[in-house]
């Protein structure tokens, strides 16, 4: 099978796949989840001032990786 | 002009290449907008509009376009303006029969197939390099959705466990932009790999015809040509594909739509950064299937998925068969008229193949209706054919069901 399957790159579509194919998607919920899970609020109904820190984060680096690959594919990268 | 030899085979060819181009745009919105229409993310006139327009921009951003066609899959040396034309046939022809199925299958794999069958056809078994053949098309049709099945599932089951504790309506209205925003990215990689297959084919016909030199780049009317070509194959919008994709296969939420275009985008990029390219259909399809798989409650609907495996399976030689046929009868009419008259063919077949897709429409009205399953192909064909009867003898409180399990 060795000529017929490059394990390596196929190795390496799986794994950075799973990383960021899974990743990001769960770092928008860990967004979600900051600004709108149990606790987000304090009495006054106010976000409390860490977890808008976190989702800024979260969100941040999502959307930074966007950008990232939509620079990629406009460089002819795919 | 006079440097172009047969100067109207050429224009044949270009049509018949920018029609593929448009079945291509066409068949393939809904790997990117499926989803984000069965959650309703976006209606679904818009969702087709923001394919499109991303599509032509990737199209323009496209900088390397090579002049090859199925490289390293035919011994280019064989290749002729027949053959592509051919080959383009079968790429078309079969593209329009997934369609009226609402089939999702690969239209690469059917223009590679297409051409497979043109150059058998012409050449011979020795023509096709059989071990690219199967490495560079067959088994990554097979592995394709498996790797993308595992990263959807894994996403959604991540995405589903962190936002456990947040109300459904939050979810909903916060993941919509986030499956806007990756659905997007899989209209511009589509748009930038896709439409440069079409540019290298026309590219590939004008150096054979003469009519640029063969280290030419690819003139600026082909670029836009291709980039609205399929612009308006994706804003025509193939409502088929689209409903079994976002209704047929999984009953989607924004969590998992969101989700699953993550997954295809980031597994269709490094796929082609690692030199390992997989299908866009494939990978899209298989990150819907996953984000089935890894939601608790939510289940794939696997008769409707066998059926697109068995599709994805005979893609290649189906259109072969087609790529066949024509360069058989391109040869058997002898000179250029047996291009033209593939091409007239070509045509009727695309008109019979719309009207009867007409019987049962398909479109922005009614893409997001209750699914209903259907044990097979021929089932589809029965109950559009049943259900055309009915409504011309318009006797009132016979039900499809029942017309079907008449059929059976």
């Amino acid at each position: 099978m060795q000529q017929y399957i490059e394990w390596g790159a196929l190795a390496n579509v799986v794994l950075v796949g799973l990383l960021v194919g899974a990743g990001l998607p769960a770092l928008f919920a860990l967004g979600v989840r900051a600004l709108a899970g149990t606790g987000a609020k304090d009495e006054a109904g106010q976000v409390r001032t860490g977890r808008k820190v976190l989702a800024a984060v979260a969100f941040g680096i999502v959307i930074a990786t966007i950008v990232a690959a939509v620079a990629y594919i406009a460089a002819g990268g795919h | 002009m006079e440097h172009v030899t047969e100067p109207l085979l050429l224009g044949i060819v270009v049509a018949t290449a920018l029609a593929f181009d448009f079945t291509n745009g066409f068949h393939d919105t809904g790997n990117a907008m499926a989803t984000s229409i069965a959650t309703r993310a976006l209606k679904p006139k818009q969702a087709v509009l923001l394919s499109a327009t991303l599509n032509m921009v990737g199209a323009f951003l496209s900088l390397t376009v090579a002049a090859t066609i199925a490289k390293g899959i035919v011994d280019s040396g064989v290749v002729t303006l027949e053959i592509v034309l051919a080959g383009l046939a079968g790429g078309i022809i079969w593209n329009l029969v997934t369609w009226l199925f609402g089939i999702p299958s690969s239209s690469s794999h059917a223009l590679v197939g297409g051409v497979v069958g043109a150059v058998l056809a012409a050449a011979g078994t020795g023509g096709v390099l059989w071990a690219g053949l199967v490495a560079k098309v067959l088994l990554p049709a097979l592995i394709a959705p498996l790797v993308a099945i595992l990263v959807g599932t894994v996403a959604t089951a991540l995405v589903a466990r962190i936002t456990r504790d947040v109300p459904q309506d939050t979810n909903d209205r916060m993941f919509r932009w986030g499956q806007i925003g990756s659905a997007s990215l899989v209209s511009l990689a589509h748009g930038t790999n896709d439409a440069q297959k079409s540019m290298g084919i026309i590219l590939l016909a004008l150096i054979a015809a003469g009519a640029v030199p063969s280290d030419s780049s690819v003139p600026f009317w082909v670029i836009v040509s291709c980039a609205l070509a399929m612009a308006l194959g994706t804003y025509t919008g193939g409502w088929r594909v689209i409903r079994t994709l976002g209704k047929g296969l999984v009953e989607l939420e924004s969590r998992q739509g969101m989700a699953a275009e993550t997954s295809s985008a980031a597994v269709i990029l490094l796929s082609s950064h690692f030199g390992y390219s997989l299908s866009t259909t494939h990978v899209a399809t298989g990150s819907i299937m996953g984000s089935g798989v890894g939601m608790k409650g939510a289940s794939v609907r696997w008769s409707v998925a066998g059926r697109m495996f068995m599709a994805w399976l005979i893609t290649v030689p189906a259109a072969a068969t087609v790529g066949a046929l024509a360069y058989g009868l391109d040869r058997l009419v002898g000179g250029t008229a047996g291009s033209y008259v593939v091409f007239g063919v070509l045509l009727a077949i695309a008109a019979f193949i719309w009207w009867w897709s007409r019987r049962k429409p398909v479109g922005h009205h009614n893409v997001n209706d209750d699914w209903e399953p259907v044990a097979d192909a021929e089932a589809i064909l029965a109950e559009a054919v049943v259900d055309h009867e009915l409504s011309e003898a318009a006797d009132g409180p016979v039900t499809v069901p029942d017309a079907r399990e008449r059929e059976s």
